[in-house]
C-alpha cells in the first residue's frame, strides 16, 4: 500500500502545475497559463495595459475557474478599478458580493509618514492574508507594489520584506501576479524581477508609422518551455487578447464536405459542388472586377443555407454594401436583421494591422460563423509591409482553419496588365483556392472575367468564364472562343447571334434536302413500281408463250400419238378382226 | 473640538484631546518598544490629555485596511486632524514629536 502510494508521489509530474489566466491566447503563449502557486512579474511602461491583464486574470479566474481572487492595489482606488472593469464587461461588485473577489485599496501617502526606528511590513501580510482568508483565494494580485517605494523611505527595509512577501505568497500557494513598471535598462524601475523571477511577462505600447501595437513577450518562464516571440495583442471590448504566431500548429481537420460559393457558375467549375468546407478562397482583382460582388454573394449562399456569416468590410460602410449588393439582386439586409449576417465595417488605419486580426478573432469567437470575407484584405496592408501582411493572414488563416471557417479573402491587385502573382500581397500560397477577377478590353468594350488559378485537392476547371452582373446576382457564363480570341460581352452576344442565325440557316437547309429527298424518294418508288409492273407483264408474257409452246408441243405430240395410233388400229383391226370375229363368235 | 466625537465605538469614551492609536502585530520586541516608547512620550508632552489605542492585526486583521497600515508598528494620531502616521519602533524620539506635531522640524533638527 504504502509502495504504491509512494510510487504514485513518484510519478513525476511531467510538466510544471499552471494555472489557466483564461486570457484570450495568452495560455497557448505559456502553454497553460501562468505558474500555480508561484509570482509572476507583469512589467511595462504607462498605459500598456498591466493593470486589465492583471484584472482580468483575476476576473477570469473567480468566473470561469472557480478560484476566488484577491486584488490589491496601490495605484488606483477601489472605485476607480471597479468603474474601469465596468467598460470591459466586467462587474467587480458583483463577484465582490458573492465572494469570489477581495479588493483592497493600500494607500500610501508619503506626506502622512514619518519614520522612527525598526518596523516591518507585517501589516500589508495582515492584510493580504485576511483577504486571501476570507474567500478561499486562489489568486492574489498586487498592483503595483513598487508604488510602495515612493511611500517608504526605508529601501532596505522594503527590499527586504518584498522579498518575505513573495517567499510568503509561495508558501500560501497562490499564484500571484505583480506588475511593475518599466525602467531605464532594467524590466522594472525598482528592480522587481530580482524578487519574482519564475515567470516575467513584457508588455510594450509602440507606435509604427502613426499606428499604435500592444505587445507581449514571455521574457522567461522558469520550468516551462513558452512562446518567445513578441505577440501583439488588444484590449478590446472583452478583455485582453493575445495573439500567438508561432504557437498555433498546422494540424487543423479537414473535412470532405463542399459548400456553394452562390455563384452556381463558379460551382460548376469545381465539379459543381464548390469549395471545401474550411478553406480558403482568395479572389484577386483589379479595381472593378467585381471581388465585392463575389464576396457579397459567398456570405449570402451561407445565409441562405442558414448559416452565420461574418463580413468584414474595409471599403465601405455596412449600409453601403447592402445598398450597393441589393442593387445587383443580392439582398442581405434581412439576414442582418435576423442575425445570420454580420458586417464589420471599419477603416483600415483604425488600429493597426495586429489589432485587426485581434478583433477578427474575437468577432469570430463570439459570433461563431460558418463563412468570413474579407474585403479587401489588400487595404490592410497600406500601413505595413507585405510580410507583416503575410504573417497576420497566415495567423488569421490558420485559426480560421482550427474553427472550420471557410474563408474568402479579396485582394486588389493593382493593375491588370502587370503580372498576376507579382502584385499579390504574398498570400495566394497561403490559400487552397485562388480565382482571377480580370477585365478584358476589346471592340471598345471592359467585360469581367473569371478564371480559378489553382483549388486544392479537387477537380476545377481551366476554362476562362465570363462574369457577369444580373438582377439575381452573379453567375458565369461560357466564354465564346471563336478563332484565336476568347469573346466576351457584346462581341459574345453578337456571336451568339451570329451562330444562332446560322443554326437557322443550316436548319432551314437540312429541311429543303430533307424534302428533296424524300420527293426523289417518291420518284423513284413510282419507278419501281413501273418496272414492277413491266416485269410482272414481262413475266406473264413469258408465261403465255411457255403455256402456248407446251400446249402445241402437246399439240403436236398428240398428233403423232393418235397417227400413231391410227396405223396400229387398221393393222390390229385386221388382226383384231379376225380375232375379233373369232371372238365374237365365240361370244355369241 | 471636543464635541466633535469620533463615530467610532471603540474609542474611548471620554473623548481626549489626543487620540493616538497604536497598531502592532503580536506582541513582538518591536511592538512592545513601541508602546514603551510611545508611552514615555506622552506622559512627557501630554500628560492627561491623551488617550491610546493598541489595536494587535493579528486579532483584528480587518482593522488593518481602515487607516492603511502596511508596516508594524504604526502610530496613527487619530485626533487632532489631520491624521498623521508614523511607523517604526518610535526609538527616536525627535521624529515622533515631529510627526505627532508636537515640535517644529527646526527644533528635532537642532
Amino acid at each position: 500500500m504504502a509502495q504504491t502510494r509512494a510510487k504514485k508521489d513518484a510519478a513525476p509530474a511531467p510538466q510544471l502545475k499552471k494555472t489557466p489566466t483564461g486570457i484570450n491566447g495568452l495560455d497557448e503563449i505559456t502553454e497553460g497559463g501562468l505558474p500555480q502557486g508561484r509570482p509572476t512579474l507583469v512589467c511595462g511602461a504607462a498605459g500598456c495595459g498591466k493593470t486589465m491583464l492583471a484584472a482580468e486574470f483575476i476576473v477570469r479566474g473567480a468566473v470561469e475557474y472557480g478560484e476566488p481572487g484577491v486584488f490589491m492595489m496601490f495605484e488606483e482606488s477601489t472605485q476607480e478599478l471597479v468603474d474601469n472593469m465596468r467598460s470591459l464587461g466586467f462587474d467587480l461588485e458583483k463577484l465582490q458580493r458573492q465572494r469570489k473577489l477581495a479588493l483592497d485599496y493600500v494607500h500610501v501617502d508619503r506626506a502622512q509618514i514619518q519614520e522612527t526606528g525598526e518596523y516591518d511590513l507585517e501589516g500589508l501580510f495582515i492584510r493580504l492574508a485576511y483577504a486571501i482568508d476570507s474567500i478561499g483565494a486562489r489568486r492574489v494580485v498586487l498592483d503595483t507594489i513598487e508604488a510602495l517605494f515612493a511611500g517608504l523611505p526605508n529601501q532596505a527595509i522594503l527590499r527586504a520584506e518584498l522579498r518575505r512577501l513573495f517567499q510568503w505568497l509561495k508558501d500560501k500557494g497562490v499564484t500571484a501576479v505583480i506588475t511593475g513598471e518599466r525602467g531605464e535598462g532594467s524590466l522594472t524601475r525598482y528592480g522587481l524581477e530580482e524578487y519574482v523571477a519564475d515567470c516575467v511577462i513584457l508588455l510594450d505600447h509602440r507606435i509604427i508609422d502613426q499606428v499604435s501595437t500592444r505587445r507581449l513577450r514571455i521574457v522567461k518562464y522558469r520550468g516551462s518551455s513558452h512562446g518567445t516571440n513578441e505577440y501583439p495583442f488588444l484590449i478590446g471590448s472583452h478583455g485582453v487578447s493575445v495573439l500567438p504566431i508561432t504557437s498555433l500548429r498546422l494540424d487543423h481537420k479537414v473535412t470532405d464536405k463542399r459548400l456553394g460559393t452562390g455563384i452556381p457558375g463558379l460551382d460548376e467549375m469545381f465539379g459543381g459542388k464548390g469549395v471545401y468546407k474550411g478553406s480558403s478562397i482568395l479572389v484577386s482583382g483589379s479595381p472593378g472586377t467585381g471581388k465585392s460582388s463575389v464576396a457579397a454573394s459567398f456570405v449570402h449562399a451561407a445565409c441562405l443555407r442558414g448559416e452565420r456569416a461574418l463580413l468584414f468590410a474595409y471599403e465601405e460602410s455596412d449600409s453601403q454594401v447592402l445598398r450597393n449588393m441589393r442593387s445587383i439582386g443580392l439582398d442581405l439586409a434581412p439576414w442582418v436583421r435576423k442575425g445570420l449576417l454580420q458586417i464589420h465595417a471599419s477603416r483600415p488605419t483604425l488600429h493597426g494591422l495586429e489589432q485587426h486580426l485581434v478583433l477578427m478573432y474575437d468577432l469570430v469567437r463570439q459570433f461563431k460563423p460558418s463563412v468570413v470575407a474579407v474585403d479587401p484584405i489588400s487595404n490592410l496592408s497600406n500601413q505595413h509591409d507585405d510580410v507583416g501582411l503575410k504573417f497576420t493572414l497566415m495567423r488569421l488563416i490558420d485559426f480560421l482553419k482550427q474553427q472550420g471557417v471557410t474563408a474568402m479573402f479579396t485582394s486588389l491587385t493593382a493593375d491588370a496588365t502587370g503580372p498576376v502573382a507579382a502584385s499579390e500581397v504574398g498570400v495566394s500560397s497561403l490559400m487552397d483556392t485562388w480565382l482571377l477577377l480580370t477585365n478584358l478590353a476589346y471592340n471598345g468594350e471592359r467585360t469581367r472575367t473569371l478564371q480559378v488559378l489553382k483549388s486544392r485537392g479537387m477537380y476545377h476547371s481551366n476554362q476562362v468564364r465570363e462574369f457577369i452582373f444580373s438582377d439575381n446576382g452573379v453567375d458565369l457564363v461560357d466564354v465564346y472562343l471563336s478563332g484565336e480570341r476568347v469573346l466576351t460581352g457584346t462581341a459574345r452576344i453578337a456571336q451568339v447571334a451570329q451562330e444562332l442565325a446560322a443554326r437557322q440557316l443550316r436548319g432551314t437547309d437540312h429541311e429543303r434536302r430533307m424534302r428533296d429527298l424524300a420527293n426523289r424518294r417518291r420518284a423513284l418508288d413510282a419507278q419501281i413500281a413501273a418496272l414492277n409492273a413491266e416485269a410482272d407483264e414481262r413475266a406473264g408474257e413469258v408465261q403465255f408463250a411457255i403455256e402456248r409452246e407446251k400446249f402445241e408441243a402437246e399439240g403436236t405430240a398428240a398428233r403423232a400419238r393418235e397417227i400413231a395410233a391410227a396405223s396400229g388400229r387398221q393393222k390390229s383391226d385386221r388382226v383384231a378382226g379376225r380375232n375379233g370375229v373369232k371372238s365374237a363368235r365365240a361370244a355369241r | 473640538m471636543s464635541t466633535t466625537a469620533s463615530p467610532r465605538k471603540k474609542s474611548a469614551p471620554v473623548v481626549a484631546e489626543w487620540q493616538l492609536r497604536l497598531y502592532v502585530a503580536g506582541r513582538t520586541a518591536k511592538s512592545e518598544a513601541a508602546l514603551a516608547n510611545l508611552k514615555l512620550i506622552c506622559e512627557h508632552h501630554l500628560a492627561g490629555r491623551y488617550s491610546i489605542e493598541i489595536i494587535d492585526l493579528l486579532v483584528n486583521p480587518k482593522l488593518a485596511a481602515g487607516d492603511q497600515i502596511l508596516a508594524v508598528p504604526t502610530l496613527v494620531r487619530k485626533f487632532p486632524t489631520p491624521i498623521r502616521k508614523i511607523i517604526g519602533d518610535l526609538s527616536n524620539k525627535e521624529r515622533v514629536l515631529v510627526g505627532l506635531n508636537l515640535l517644529p522640524l527646526a527644533a528635532a533638527k537642532a
